[in-house]
């Protein structure tokens, strides 16, 4: 049952991604979209605020309708230090810019479209993740 | 104006399918990462659907002329795999399996008003905006370089 809202998160997604690319004509890639705010080019702003704040919506709704899906708990966060999620916000932030992507452009957008680069990039940081999470788990002594 | 609406009504959809598909619960990020231990796929259902469905939709809309709200479609069309895509991209791999979060979900979280999305998020801007100082110091390094050069040659 879990399987088929996750399957259907990712109908979603890939939905979404592909409205963005009619209505705007752009990939929907987040860390780019957030890029752009940061380094604002005439035009580029308004849709990327909007585009952020639609995720900030759906995120209240579902704080509204269905808060099980919303990490509102200190468990949530899987007793993560203040320290290790700004290295995290760090990272991610830096790591997107310089890796031009993330889990939507490269991940999705990418391999939507059999992109070699985003084949290569998702490969890369899927790598790290499930590395990064064996360290900490060894360090740490368990999981999330 | 249309193309503004429409941003935000994806961005919406976006959001939708992430809290629906449990990305917004990093338990479920780090349980997909955690594959020596009790492993969650649903990461993998959520990036299956999510590339399945773009994947057939991206062929039919870039048969258009171009999007319906805006003048062109912006597609990336470099093919090339260097040293920064990967560089960054193992980077960003471990702060996701550090933190639990990529971008798009934290974003989406911060409707919750939790420190540690606002944490994590504030970290994020900041490390987009150290990766622009640290473009710009390199165009500058590189400025310098080739000046130097031609100062030579002449």
């Amino acid at each position: 049952m879990d399987w088929m809202l996750s399957l259907a998160g990712g109908v979603l997604i890939g939905a979404a991604s592909a409205l963005l690319l009619l209505f705007n004509g752009r990939i929907a890639g987040i860390s780019g979209i957030v890029g752009g705010v940061l380094a604002p080019a005439r035009g580029e702003v308004a849709w990327r605020a909007l585009f952020i704040a639609g995720l900030v919506s759906a995120g209240g709704l579902f704080l509204l309708f269905a808060p099980e899906a919303m990490p509102t708990r200190a468990e949530d966060f899987g007793g993560r230090s203040f320290a290790m999620l700004v290295a995290a916000g760090l990272a991610v932030g830096f790591g997107t810019r310089l890796g031009s992507g993330c889990t939507s452009g490269h991940g999705v957008c990418g391999i939507g479209r059999l992109s070699p680069r985003s084949l290569a990039a998702t490969g890369a940081f899927m790598l790290t993740g499930l590395v990064t999470v064996l360290v900490v788990k060894l360090v740490m002594g368990g999981a999330a | 104006m249309r193309h503004l609406f429409t941003a935000w009504l994806v961005g919406l959809l976006f959001g939708a399918g992430l809290a629906l598909g449990g990305m917004t619960l990093p338990a479920k990020i780090v349980g997909f990462l955690d594959v020596t231990g009790a492993w969650d796929p649903s990461l993998l259902f959520v990036m299956g659907g999510a590339v399945g469905a773009y994947a057939l939709l991206y062929r039919l809309i870039t048969r258009r002329e171009g999007p319906l709200f805006d003048a062109k479609f912006q597609v990336p069309t470099s093919r090339r795999v260097d040293r920064r895509l990967v560089a960054g991209s193992l980077l960003f791999g471990v702060g996701w399996g550090l933190g639990g979060f990529c971008p798009g979900p934290a974003l989406t979280s911060l409707a919750t008003g939790a420190t540690e999305v606002v944490t994590f998020v504030a970290a994020m801007l900041g490390g987009m905006l150290l990766f622009r100082v640290y473009e710009s110091a390199l165009a500058r390094r590189r400025e310098n370089a080739l000046h130097a050069w031609e100062v030579k040659q002449s």
